[in-house]
């Protein structure tokens, strides 16, 4: 039984919450409801340098660093990162990984956890922290369990799980959403150029990015 | 980063020979390649913080792609589509490849220091 709805996000890199959720926490933090990030890489091992590139290699852990703050600031949400290093996640133990979210869901108690659909999420990392995720909340004793929302973003995800439980329109806080994503500059320039060239493609971008945030309601 | 400047490159090469160096060598075309286009492979290799010490180095190519090899007591270090580079706030040599909208393809970094994790 929730006496108090908390909601705790749960991906691996910064911005993540931005293209993923970012409609979905807005709409949480419109009614009041707290929503911390548990963020699990700075995303240190991304491609994208900005556009043109301003970041490299090395300094680019401390950019995402701070884009992911600013992210944090536009969304109003509280953020803890978890320290991982990009790409590794999959290699680390799953259950010291699930331990350590679980330390925090303890503290926490959310009544909402999102995260990633684990093997239908297409990044190992996102396939990775969603696993352990969804083994950190198993962790707690069922009256006390969240609600998990999953994400799935694998081409064919609605062939294999079916249409998304959750079909949030997140249309109506665009502004929001972009603001969000426009944070992480060093990420949004080189996405965005790749669809500039092309009115179909800027179409179909910015109903994949802006207009809804689908989600499966993950069965114990 | 800025543009190769071959004469300045070999420098810093030269500099970090022939003592004990850490190496990142990097090459990949992201985790979305097969999302994105089903005809295309998730391709990528990193190695961060190798030891090593190289007895030789060069920098070759023209204008957007130059190669560098660092020739090693018993083997090699490789990298190709190299085309800009940096020297950074830790003396490092930072050396690296971009694609059209920016993100990296290939990268080769040599510092007398560790980087960071
Ligand atoms: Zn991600």
């Amino acid at each position: 039984m929730m006496s108090k709805e908390h909601v705790v996000v749960i991906y691996p890199h910064p911005d993540d919450e931005a293209f993923g959720a970012s409609g979905t926490i807005a709409q949480f933090r419109e009614k009041g409801i707290p929503v911390t990030y548990l963020c699990g890489t700075l995303g240190e091992m991304g491609r994208n340098m900005g556009n043109p590139t301003f970041a490299t290699r090395e300094s680019l852990r401390e950019i995402r660093k701070k884009e992911l703050i600013e992210a944090c600031n536009v969304l109003d949400v509280e953020l803890e990162m978890l320290g991982y290093r990009d790409k590794t996640l999959e290699f680390e133990s799953r259950e010291e990984v699930a331990d350590h979210l679980y330390s925090y869901l303890k503290k926490i108690k959310p009544s909402l956890v999102i995260t990633h659909y684990p093997e239908h999420a297409v990044h190992p990392d996102h396939d990775a922290l969603g696993a352990a995720a969804i083994r950190a909340v198993e962790m707690l004793p069922e009256s006390d369990r969240p609600t998990v929302w999953a994400q799935a973003i694998s081409n064919d995800s609605v062939e294999k799980l079916g249409e998304p439980d959750i079909q949030n329109d997140v249309t109506p806080l665009f502004k929001k959403k972009l603001a969000a994503i426009m944070a992480h500059k060093s990420q949004a320039d080189g996405m965005l150029s790749t669809v500039k060239n092309d009115a179909d493609d800027i179409e179909q971008a910015a109903k994949m990015w802006l207009g809804m945030e689908s989600f499966y309601i993950w069965e114990y | 980063m800025q543009p190769i400047d071959v004469e300045q490159v070999q420098q810093e090469i030269e500099k970090r020979a022939n003592k004990e160096v850490y190496i990142h060598l990097e090459t990949t075309n992201g985790a979305y390649a097969s999302h994105f286009n089903k005809e295309a492979y998730n391709v990528g290799a990193f190695i961060r913080n190798a030891k090593v010490t190289y007895e030789r180095g060069k920098i070759v190519g023209t204008e957007n792609a130059f190669r560098v090899g660092l020739k090693m007591d018993i083997g090699w270090i490789y990298a190709e589509g190299i085309s800009q580079f940096e020297i950074d706030e830790n003396n490092a040599l930072l050396m690296a490849g971009h694609d059209r909208e920016g993100r990296l393809m290939v990268a080769l970094q040599i510092s007398e220091q560790p980087f960071h994790y």
